[in-house]
């Protein structure tokens, strides 16, 4: 339990603050925390951090609630696992998942938090995690698929002091970064976090200055309450009294031969609170596929799923976690016990999103969009340079995939794009620059979206031709089950990976997989998976799709899943597409609400390795995990 | 020819400044824009201003000129349909864009899908391939091509891109592709990404061309229509054109490179400022360009715009430099409204425009505005003098209650000062990101104010900021065509230069440099700037090895001939990264691009001094009104600008009016004029 040292100990006194300054303040907390992810995109080093901007930024009130951010840090908890003093210049760090009740939720996410002081008083906190490409362990990238415990994922630091009163910790520092991989990254990315942290420190200072301690904190509270006063309309509004929703999803399969596992949630409303209870989650896996899931990022993602549509201008914050009442079964997929790997937890992190759009679009069509690009699928790819004037020299890519977003009550999903705030792809000329690759082809495949009255997005085909020997690990799902459609949309397709070798041969690649050798003149097709459709594709205007097929967006053959008769030059045959959009209606009767493309697990299983060249995961396998965790 | 034309073509008016090179003295005239074709205007302004002056239109040597055309053709969606060209592969270049969706999580629910700026179904694969170092990996398959490019010619292209993956590192595919296109596509501008944008970063480097390519033939027919009409007008006036970051350019290579006008309007409103403060003895600026649906707000030091290598236009963001301007949607029609759920006070970025405007422009608006709180706090008088139309402030504060109704606040004025406070804090914000999130401390600098709504918010705003003095130009509303009038002529050359110092020579480097200087003199050569009037300048972007952006470093034309350049600049990259991000590392160098500016000498033109009259104003009160200021009712003088004498003092609360802009003066404050007319607001120390 850590001790916050503060040298003036009389309370903040509270005072009514007008609503226009509350306004203001609001806006003066986003302008800080934009520019804590400038600063860090700005001088990070490693492609994760600076060109994809997989990190997230949070600052929090004197209790460590957050006002402005998006994650899930649970400043208390945090501390309470600290034992030590905080005192003004102190910046704490940890890699631990286990430590801080999953803010990050494995050991490649490096958090920064920092401890805010105005005149000799906590004001608030700054916190900022960003993915390191590695942290040691047992692979380059540090997320072995085959690992067991995290211990195998690279070096785990405990809630530690970076800096004590100003004063940086080398030692401790030239430790941590001798047991990773590529350290002047890992050096630079820890400094932009620490930069990070601190520009939102003197902003918070510059506040309180301004507006006064007692009014900054104040205003603080009402912007909490503003925010549970706006979830709880929300909840009341849109979510049934006195019904009990559920909705299933999968991850495809462990890395390890078994899968698929199953996520399981069900919601429903008690005594003017929500419950959102994952009971009939599976247990936790043997790999590392496992995903910590903290309690209060999953109220946030709910929260932020719903209040995107009716106030976007909003400050995100967590006045509203009182409302919402999220249960995780322990020893779960969602909240495995320690030391449980967790390295390849993307899959689960990206699912949960999809298991929001399934419960709350059941009763709520505003909110029903169809499943997508729920995760970030990875590239890892090293080696030593043979040949040039770099040789000998060591090179170790990350890479986030992308793919089809979902088709939206709003419209079709982008193709290509992402789901997760600020990410952005890498400049192919910037991969090649520095990488031994010539990346041959980047494009969005054609039909890999799910048609529908709006189309989903499409996956991404990147095809890397290696110029050096070396080894590529690969994490991706929906391999195995379809990206679902709803309302009569259909499902996306699914991602694949194959590889045509130099020497002329072609191999398929699973899903998950490390320590695959790969040869100077080798060509990798790493295929993104598609966004399922929404709204009946039959209802699609024809010349749209038309256009698409023209645009080569959607193939002509795909044209006909719209009911959608095309002409040699690729123009409507309007007739023809009347009459086959009337007797593919009659064939498929009612629409669906959830079309997953499947009727039952073992039916897809049955289909697989016609389907898909690889083998069906076969079913799991639940060690009954060390029993004397559990009290 | 001893007079010197500066024209700037807005929204709403067209703003000419005709200045008489020998003594200094100006005139000016304003005419309304027309938008269908914007050299209407020009030449009816031209007309009145020398009937104004007693000229005759052949005395006009100079015409400079700040354009809105390429902006607007972007923003309304009017450009040229566009062909492109890819590497094989890249085809939905354009279509994936960055994938970048902006919001928070969730953001993507709602989130428009976007369309290319050059459609997918005319974009056509080059069969060809170069590789990061610019050794051609595949040649080009010119058949396949020329077949290609007869296709989108059938299409109806009006312009053609070319952008090849690593063309930065070698444009020999782009180069022949463009002859290929001169055979087949004859008459239709061909824009290559490795003229336009020689850098790496292969989206960026193809919108912006392709930006280009969309904006060419709609400026190219407009710069030629100018020069007609100025033709048979009888005014043998040279034409430059102001560029977005702040130099003018021949129309030549205006009409090649149009992506470098998109921020033209904007450019001169900062020129302008530099010019008016420099009058008034100040070089550190904040300028403050407050209209009727946005705010432009930029950072000049000792005198020079910081420019900025991107430029912002509607959604799109292409990498041409420009002065480095950040437009908030927070200008006087910004509408003010509550959302229901959280019943928070939000301003904007939806405005009433100009059709039907602010509630208190009569003409049918009811949407509370920012300009309708400024009449309901009676900062802006129902009877502007010069104005020409009188405020309805029953209407302003009907629409004003509604925020009150839904806000629970006491009465209309309470929420107008709630509307003011929030519109403050948006431009507080963008100005924040010019100075402070750029490591400058606003307190180093005056505030120059102007736009038709920029002197009522800049004493507001300089109290926040710490930003003193405000300064006030005279006659605000055509500072930009001051700024049209007052600048040079500039070039700018540059390439893509990987290299870290360990893997780069001092020689090297030199002679990049000295080329590029070369090729950037040659138009200021053709333009007849003598050799001694011509300034060179050289940028290069530096950066640890293994980050992702750069920061330029200045180097001055002496430090060329310096053999330790390299270490000078890598330690000045080493504290321009501390200034910026409070910290710097250990870590190797690397050079990203080189670039060479070449401007010349600026024209000399005076202020006109304005009549001594010592610091009694009361000669320019008009009367007193009611305003309703920290939250308290106060009288307020009512001052004429035009009857401001040099010396006067106007002390807070007071509000000076003038045919376009009204400045308030908050209480406890006082603003001085000046000897050339600027009002200089300070804290009033008594």
């Amino acid at each position: 339990m850590a001790t916050i040292i503060e040298t003036a100990t009389a309370p903040i006194e509270r005072v009514t603050v007008d609503p226009v300054t509350v306004d203001v303040i609001e806006n003066a907390l986003r302008n800080a925390r934009q520019e804590m992810d400038a600063i860090l995109f700005r001088t990070a080093m490693s492609p994760g951090i600076r060109e994809q901007h997989d990190e997230f930024p949070l600052i929090a009130n004197p209790e460590g609630l957050m006002v402005v951010g998006q994650f899930g840090l649970s400043i208390p908890a945090f501390l309470d696992g600290y034992d030590g003093e905080v005192s003004d210049g102190d910046i704490l760090f940890t890699s631990d998942p286990y430590a801080c009740d999953g803010a990050i939720s494995h050991a490649n996410d490096w958090l920064i938090v920092m401890p805010i002081y105005f005149e000799g008083r906590v004001v608030g906190w700054a916190a900022q995690f960003g993915h390191m490409t590695d942290v040691g362990g047992k692979v380059p990238g540090s997320l072995p698929t085959d690992a067991t415990q995290i211990f195998e994922e690279g070096i785990l630091v405990p809630p530690t002091k970076l800096y004590s009163k100003g004063q940086l910790n080398e030692e401790m520092l030239e430790l941590i970064l001798n047991n990773v991989r590529m350290k002047d990254w890992n050096r630079s990315d820890l400094n932009a976090l620490v930069a990070a942290c601190r520009n939102a420190g003197r902003r918070i200072q510059e506040l309180c200055r301004r507006f006064g301690t007692g009014s900054y904190i104040s205003t603080l509270d009402a912007l909490l309450e503003r925010n549970f006063q706006a979830i709880k309309k929300l909840i009341e509004t849109t979510i049934p009294a006195d019904e009990k929703l559920e909705f299933t999803d999968y991850l495809c399969d462990d890395g390890m031969g078994y899968g698929p596992y199953k996520i399981h949630c069900s919601m429903w409303r008690e005594e003017g609170r929500l419950i959102l209870d994952f009971e009939g989650t599976d247990p936790q896996s043997m790999g590392s596929i496992n995903y910590y899931l903290n309690e209060s990022l999953y109220k946030m993602f709910f929260g932020t799923y719903m209040i995107s549509v009716f106030d976007p201008q909003i400050l995100w914050n967590d006045g509203f976690y009182p409302l919402v009442d999220v249960r995780i079964p322990a020893g779960s997929l969602l909240k495995p016990r320690y030391p449980a790997a967790l390295s390849c937890r993307t899959h689960g992190l990206g699912r949960i999103f999809d298991i929001l759009a399934g419960l709350l679009g059941q009763r709520q069509p505003d909110f029903l969009c169809a499943a997508g690009f729920s995760s970030s699928p990875h590239l890892m790819y090293s080696g030593n340079y043979t040949e040039g004037d770099r040789a000998g020299e060591w090179f170790q890519l990350y890479q986030i995939g992308f793919g089809g977003i979902p088709a939206r009550p709003f419209g079709d999903g982008p193709d290509g794009y992402s789901l997760w705030p600020s990410f952005t792809n890498v400049p192919n000329e910037f991969l090649e620059a520095y990488f031994p690759l010539v990346i041959e082809r980047y494009e969005t495949v054609a039909d890999s979206g799910g048609p529908g009255f709006f189309r989903g997005g499409n996956g991404v085909d990147v095809a890397y031709r290696f110029l050096e020997p070396g080894e590529i690990s690969i994490h991706d799902d929906r391999w195995f089950t379809y990206p679902w459609g709803v309302s009569g949309g259909l499902p996306g397709g699914r991602s694949r990976k194959w590889l045509e070798r130099a020497s002329g041969t072609t191999e398929v690649v699973p899903s998950k997989c490390d320590h695959i050798k790969v040869h100077k003149g080798d060509l990798l097709h790493y295929v993104t998976w598609g966004g399922g459709g929404w709204g009946d594709p039959y209802d699609r205007d024809a010349d749209l799709v038309a256009k698409e097929v023209r645009q080569g967006l959607v193939s002509s053959a795909g044209a006909r899943r719209y009911g959608v008769v095309l002409s040699a030059e690729s123009e409507v045959d309007a007739a023809a597409t009347t009459v086959l959009r009337e007797r593919l209606r009659l064939e498929r009767g009612e629409k669906k609400l959830f079309d997953r493309g499947f009727e039952s697990v073992d039916e897809l299983r049955g289909r697989c390795l016609a389907e898909t060249g690889l083998p069906a995961p076969r079913p799991p396998v639940f060690r009954q995990l060390a029993a004397a965790h559990d009290e | 020819m001893a007079y010197r034309l500066g024209v700037d073509v807005g929204g709403t008016f067209t703003d000419l400044l005709l200045i008489d090179e020998e003594t200094g003295h100006t005139f000016r005239a304003k005419t309304p824009s027309t938008s269908e074709d914007q050299s209407k205007a020009v030449l009816t302004g031209i007309d009145r201003i020398c009937k104004l002056a007693g000229i005759e239109p052949r005395e006009i040597g100079q015409l400079l000129h700040g354009t809105t055309v390429a902006t607007n053709a972007v923003l309304e969606g009017k450009g040229a349909l566009v062909g492109l060209v890819t590497t094989l592969g890249y085809r939905q270049v354009l279509q994936i864009a960055r994938s970048y969706v902006p919001g928070g999580l969730g953001g993507w629910i709602v989130w428009p899908k976007p369309t290319p700026l050059a459609r997918l179904e005319h974009t056509v694969e080059a069969l060809e391939r170069v590789d990061t170092r610019g050794a051609v990996l595949r040649e080009l398959d010119e058949d396949d091509l020329a077949a290609k490019l007869a296709a989108l010619g059938e299409a109806g292209i009006e312009a053609l891109t070319v952008s090849l993956i690593n063309s930065f590192a070698n444009p020999i595919h782009e180069q022949a592709i463009a002859a290929i296109a001169a055979e087949v596509l004859p008459g239709v501008p061909v824009s290559l990404s490795s003229q336009v944008l020689p850098e790496i970063r292969e989206y960026e480097r193809t919108i912006t061309t392709v930006l280009n390519s969309y904006v060419r033939p709609i400026v190219g027919r407009y710069l030629a229509s100018l020069e007609t009409q100025l033709h048979s007008a009888g005014v043998p006036a040279k034409l430059h054109v102001l560029r977005s970051d702040g130099g003018l350019q021949s129309i030549g290579t205006a009409e090649a490179v149009p992506v470098t006008l998109l921020m033209s309007g904007p450019a001169g409103g900062v020129s302008g400022a530099v010019w008016a403060a420099k009058q008034a003895g100040y070089e550190n600026l904040l300028t403050l360009d407050m209209g009727g649906t946005s705010t432009d707000v930029a950072l000049v030091e000792h005198g020079v715009p910081r420019i900025g290598r991107d430029t912002l236009v509607g959604d799109l963001t292409v990498r041409a430099s420009s002065v480095d301007v950040r437009t908030v949607g927070a200008g006087g029609g910004s509408i003010a409204h509550v959302p229901e759920l959280t019943r928070a006070l939000r301003v904007g970025p939806q405005s009433a425009g100009a059709d039907p405007g602010p509630a208190a422009y009569g003409r049918g608006g009811e949407e509370p505005t920012v300009t309708d709180a400024n009449v309901v706090l009676g900062y802006l008088p129902p009877q502007l003098i010069g104005g020409e139309m009188a405020l309805d402030v029953g209407a302003a504060e009907r629409a004003v209650q509604k925020i009150a109704d839904a806000m629970g606040l006491p009465d209309a004025r309470t929420a107008a000062a709630g509307i003011i406070d929030i519109v403050n804090e948006n431009m507080f914000g963008a100005l924040r990101l010019v100075s402070v999130q750029q490591g400058y401390d606003p307190r180093d600098f005056a505030l120059v104010a102007f736009g038709g709504a920029g002197p009522l918010h800049a004493n507001a705003l300089a109290r926040l900021m710490g930003s003193w003095p405000v300064i006030v130009p005279p006659s605000p509303g055509v500072l930009c065509a001051y700024g049209d009038a007052t600048t040079s002529l500039r070039n700018e050359t540059s390439r893509t230069f990987i290299r870290r110092f360990s893997e780069t020579t001092y020689g090297e480097v030199h002679n990049a440099l000295a080329e590029l200087e070369t090729e950037a003199r040659v138009n200021l050569d053709v333009e007849g700037v003598p050799r001694d009037q011509q300034h060179v300048m050289f940028q290069v972007d530096i950066r640890y090895h293994g980050q992702g952006f750069e920061v330029p470093v200045d180097v001055a034309s002496e430090m060329l001939s310096e053999p330790d350049l390299l270490d000078v600049v890598g330690a000045r990259f080493d504290d321009e990264h501390r200034r910026l991000f409070l910290f710097s590392l250990d870590a190797e160098h690397e050079l990203v691009n080189l670039r060479a500016v070449v401007t010349a000498s600026p024209p000399r033109v005076e202020a006109v001094a304005l009549a001594e009259g010592g610091a009694d104003a009361s000669a320019a009160m008009t009367g007193r009104t009611t305003i309703f200021i920290d939250g308290a009712e106060a009288s307020a003088g009512l001052y004429d600008r035009a009857a401001l004498r040099a010396g006067n003092v106007v002390a807070g609360p007071a509000i000076v009016t003038e045919m376009d802009a009204t400045t308030l003066v908050l209480t406890g404050h006082i603003a001085t004029v000046d000897p050339v007319g600027n009002l200089i607001i300070r804290p009033d120390a008594a």
